[in-house]
């Protein structure tokens, strides 16, 4: 056991590694806040375009969205990363990293935008136009809203699987929060770094994930 | 033009990768149907030992699922084949990258088969009682029937989400499509073997995803 600690939950390699996590952790937060905005937005537009759109062009984004979902994001990182300066496009690992995950996630997003549009009874929208709303004001004050509530589960969940992907940049040499791990491990040569990442990633992430968890079972006992 | 099919569709390049890549797409089938088969066996063995409502049993169950829920897929593979070997336990990438994977599957598996459970309606126990069959009879013939229909749709996506997780095995140089790909590209300087191995990701996600959306079709109106 002591054996074990000494390995897995090393105090002095904590400390000494402690500020390399720190600023892994920061490069972590800096990608989620840039994607996540982004990849809903790009989401919603999605979502909001399909329902403007005639037979074929909606045709047209079910395929898109499935094609973006079919991608490991980590394929299309690695092809975002390594193929595109054969081009003469240089991008860094932060921008192929955020084209990648929002790429990814617009298909995603897209789905569930989509879905929660549509689930919304005509009426609905006929009855705004009835009252002289146009079709964004109507999308905005009416739609939208019941729609969002109808999709908060796969929202959240999906939000959460968007986090806890950023953790792929380590692969293209980004020094986020696991990628310094990795580092402070070969430094360190025990396993401290990499424990304390994942309890890093479980502290932080748990109230969150705990919440979709409860949405989640909420949503499936309501289809029940 | 021609520097974009040089580059990436160079059918050379192309015919040159190909028997290690289909190698690794072999690979990454098998990582499939083995974190699948973890998974979704595991998940549903836990969701049933959470019937007996056992405090003990269900605060480990809750821990396992918490756990593998909300960690990245990622930091669970590197864990267990970077850090695991100081305690002594050593895996290839591909039981580090299967076991991680089915870990995960079986997290979210448990959550959604218990959901599923939890949401038939009370009666279809209590008829079952009064229709004198034992509890065990009453599961597998009454209680699991609707609840996987309830469940498959659910199961489905997360079980495209966490497959397509395989890919990560890369990081502890599993050699599976995307591995063998990108070490060929290394030593061609040319990443067409990365659109082969792109076009067998799609050629591998495309159906399930169809289907998925089908599956999902069938269940709710839109």
């Amino acid at each position: 056991m002591e054996l074990f600690l000494a390995n897995f939950a090393n105090w002095d390699s904590l400390v000494t590694v402690w500020p390399l996590l720190m600023q892994g952790l920061v490069v972590t937060v800096q990608v989620v806040l840039v994607c996540l905005p982004l990849a809903a937005l790009c989401g919603l537009s999605v979502g909001v375009g399909y329902s403007l759109a005639g037979p074929n062009m909606r045709r047209a984004i079910v395929v898109m969205i499935d094609l973006l979902r079919s991608f490991p994001a980590l394929v299309l990182l690695v092809l975002i990363y390594y193929s595109l300066p054969a081009f003469g496009i240089r991008l860094s690992a932060f921008s192929a990293v955020v084209l990648a995950l929002v790429l990814n996630n617009t298909g995603y997003f897209g789905e569930i935008f989509r879905a929660g549009i549509m689930s919304i009874d005509k009426g609905q929208s006929e009855a705004a136009h009835a009252l002289g709303f146009g079709f964004f004001r109507a999308m905005i004050w009416i739609i939208l809203p019941q729609a969002a509530q109808r999709v908060t589960a796969p929202l959240a969940s999906n939000a959460l699987e968007l986090i806890k992907a950023t953790s792929i940049a380590s692969i293209v040499a980004m020094p986020e929060l696991l990628r310094s791990a990795r580092v402070a491990q070969e430094l360190t040569y025990n396993p401290t770094p990499l424990t304390a990442v994942a309890v890093i990633f479980f502290v932080l992430l748990w109230p969150f994930s705990r919440w979709v968890s409860v949405l989640e079972r909420r949503a499936i006992i309501a289809r029940g | 033009m021609d520097k974009l099919v040089q580059n990436f569709f160079n059918l050379s390049v192309i015919e040159g990768a190909l028997p290690s890549v289909l190698i690794g797409f072999a690979t990454t089938v098998q990582v499939a149907l083995a974190v699948i088969a973890i998974g979704v066996a595991l998940g549903l063995a836990l969701a049933l030992l959470r019937l007996l409502e056992r405090r003990l049993v269900d605060a480990l169950i809750t821990a396992w699922i918490e756990l593998f829920r909300t960690l990245p897929q990622l930091v669970i593979i590197i864990f267990l084949y970077f850090a695991l070997p100081y305690g002594g336990i050593r895996m290839s990438p591909f039981a580090a990258t299967a076991f991680a994977l089915g870990a995960v599957l079986s997290a979210f598996c448990a959550e959604i088969f218990s959901a599923s459970i939890a949401a038939l309606p009370k009666g279809q126990w209590e008829a079952a009682r009064a229709l004198n069959l034992p509890t065990l009879r009453t599961l597998w013939l009454v209680i699991l029937p609707q609840a996987v229909r309830l469940a498959t749709p659910l199961i489905t996506n997360r079980v495209i989400a966490v497959t397509k997780g395989s890919a990560l095995g890369v990081a502890v140089s599993l050699n599976d499509t995307l591995g063998a790909a990108q070490s060929y590209m290394a030593i061609v300087a040319n990443p067409s073997p990365l659109m082969l191995a792109a076009a067998l990701y799609l050629a591998f996600f495309i159906p399930l995803v169809t289907l998925s959306r089908y599956l999902e079709r069938r269940m709710t109106p839109y």
